[in-house]
């Protein structure tokens, strides 16, 4: 057991030098920082002495190690677009995809749960074959495009939501929340829903499928022998063993809700890491690309570690086989 | 020789796999909106009623007209037109295109590499085979969008900025491929692994077959089944990939607009009431993605009995 989790700890350690090697040589061989420092019309001895000071004429590996050194102390320099820490930038965007990637799991599982058991139980009903139908639609609609419509619909035409930013936000600490005002509840909710269409249609179809294998096992026939109610049956014996896979998808697909929040900041123009990401693309502001690329890598390598090691735990079947 | 042909059609036409097509509606649907769009998408010089490159047949009073059915809207341009005055209905089949042109060549390039990862990793195994796979699952770990998305925007970053607009087409090709292959070699992997072992591929070792041959017309014909369903899937994938990196300004630039980048121009004057210019590119690329997916769903139901 104990081999199990050093060797998943050793990987997504490599992994994370593999990512910083990818972050690091972009800060090497994009631009050159002597010239972003200095201009063009600085002299060779002075360039020679910045390369120094800077430790840029050091070797790859030095540099490299240097980098690394940093980067886990969240040292990533300055941003070229804001002239400030990127770790303070980070800090500051954080609490905003936070709340609206929680936001988002939260309605995909409050919605996409009900939906599922009931597709599970009553798969021929045409309710059922409704929800299915929705469920595609859900996964070929672009998520740029599902929060154009909802913009169009519910911000242009009705006008009963902003169309875009946060709202007002409250300052708790450092953290700024926008869920204790009105007007960020307000805002949360078109970003929010759009973001959470894909993995609420993941998770009914999982719940359904789910409910389907486990309806027709042994025990729930049994208990449907014994005269329990549906009611029993369903909710308290069936429902229980759905739980665990969805538990599981659930946070493996934290991940790619940061991913899609991507897409979601850019048309809600949300303040948050995503947003800040596509800005850098495009303005080539290194430092705050780097960062975020090892930030968005730490988040996913901490996930699947914690689920691995999470899977160990939980089922013993796994374990004979390391010890 | 025509009597031949007849009951060659009439093979093909009472074959399982065309029995389950006419069958299934959803898939007859899908087919013909995807067979229609692509078919549209080829036919755009001969369809579209202007050509969205040739900026001389642009002109700026005919900007912000909107589609035949409401008012002011003329069937000169069906669709209405965007703030430059261009075509919206001949931006689409172009950007249709386009952007179907990128979504394939992403596919054939994911499942060419990802074949032939997959087919040397089960024949060589050792450490190659580890490193591959170790690397896919490391791979898989991460959303597709996420790798497309980072590949793209480092690739633009590592490039000169003037170069941006002539290699989008490649950059985009190359990110989606990139983001695509890890399915690919999984799967041939493992079903190479099965038949290696089998007697079949023994005795062809024993005959003295070379091992390209052995893997390119023994193994490989057990898996293009499955390469195909990976494909169809994947193409709606990759149709969306890069309608979303377009839209997020990462992908095709507006001089030369997918479907992708129409959205994103469009976004612009959502908030002026000029709903089509976005809306209307957005439905098309919407029925894209939906009948390739009904197509790949009933694709891999009707080559995969298990699984009913």
């Amino acid at each position: 057991m104990i081999r199990f989790i050093i060797s998943r700890i050793l990987q997504s350690i490599g992994v994370m030098l593999a990512v910083g090697l990818i972050a690091f040589a972009l800060f090497t061989y994009v631009g050159d920082p002597v010239n972003n420092m200095l201009g063009p019309s600085a002299s060779t001895d002075d360039r020679a002495r910045l390369r120094t000071e800077l430790g840029l004429d050091d070797p790859f590996l030095v540099q490299y190690a240097r980098f690394i050194g940093r980067a886990v102390q969240g040292d990533f320099g300055l941003s070229y677009q804001y002239a400030r820490p990127v770790i303070d930038i980070v800090a500051e965007r954080l609490p905003a995809t936070a709340e609206l990637s929680l936001v988002a799991v939260f309605l995909a599982l409050l919605v996409g749960i009900p939906m599922g058991i009931y597709a599970g139980i009553r798969p021929r009903s045409w309710l059922s074959k409704l929800f299915m139908s929705v469920s595609l639609i859900g996964v070929s609609l672009p998520t740029f495009f599902t929060g154009i419509v909802l913009i169009v619909l519910f911000a242009i035409v009705l006008r009963w939501l902003p169309p875009f930013g946060r709202g007002d936000v409250v300052m708790l600490g450092w953290w700024s929340t926008g869920l204790l005002s009105w007007s960020g509840l307000k805002s949360i909710l078109l970003p929010s829903v759009t973001l959470s269409l894909f993995q609420m249609t993941l998770i009914m179809r999982l719940v359904r499928s789910e409910m389907l294998e486990i309806v027709r096992t042994d025990y729930i026939r049994f208990a449907q022998a014994r005269g329990l109610t549906s009611r029993a049956i369903y909710f308290r014996h069936a429902l229980k063993n759905t739980l665990v896979p969805v538990i599981t998808i659930t946070g493996l697909q934290m991940g790619s809700i940061i991913a899609f929040a991507v897409i979601t900041e850019t048309v809600f123009q949300w303040p948050g890491l995503g947003l800040l990401f596509i800005q850098a693309l495009n303005f080539g502001d290194i430092p705050v690309m780097a960062a975020y690329l090892v930030f968005v890598s730490l988040m996913f390598v901490a996930i699947n570690l914690f689920v691995d090691i999470l899977y160990f735990v939980v089922d013993p079947r796994l374990r004979s086989g390391w010890t | 020789m025509t009597d031949q042909g007849l009951s060659r059609w009439a093979a093909f036409w009472n074959s399982d796999i065309l029995y389950e097509f006419r069958r299934s509606p959803l898939a007859i649907v899908g087919f013909v909106v995807a067979g229609s769009l692509i078919l549209s998408a080829l036919l755009a010089p001969i369809l579209a009623p202007y050509d969205p490159y040739d900026a001389s047949g642009i002109d700026l009073m005919n900007g912000l007209i909107p589609p035949f059915w409401s008012d002011g809207g003329n069937m000169t341009f069906p669709l209405g037109t965007d703030n430059q005055g261009r075509d919206v209905f001949s931006g689409i089949l172009y950007g249709l295109r386009l952007s179907l042109t990128i979504s394939v060549s992403a596919v054939l390039l994911s499942a060419l590499v990802g074949t032939a990862l997959g087919l040397v990793a089960a024949w060589v195994g050792g450490w190659f085979d580890s490193a591959i796979m170790r690397l896919a699952d490391i791979q898989l770990s991460f959303p597709a969008i996420l790798i497309a998305l980072l590949v793209d925007g480092v690739a633009r970053n590592v490039l000169p900025q003037e170069q941006h607009a002539s290699l989008a087409m490649p950059i985009v090709i190359l990110a989606i491929a990139i983001s695509g292959w890890v399915q690919y070699a999984r799967t041939v992997r493992s079903i190479a692994m099965v038949e290696k072992g089998k007697d079949y591929v023994e005795a062809a070792r024993l005959i003295g077959v070379n091992p390209v041959t052995i893997a390119m017309r023994h193994i490989l014909p057990n898996a293009t089944g499955s390469i195909f369903v990976l494909g169809t899937v994947h193409l709606a994938i990759a149709i969306l990939t890069e309608a979303t990196l377009s839209f997020l300004g990462l992908g095709m630039p507006p001089t030369e607009p997918s479907i992708g980048t129409l959205i994103r121009i469009g976004n612009d004057f959502l908030f002026s009431g000029e709903w089509w210019i976005t809306i209307l590119p957005g439905v098309t690329l919407a029925l894209l993605v939906l009948s390739v997916n009904l197509l790949g769903d009933w694709l891999r139901d009707a080559l995969n009995p298990q699984l009913r």
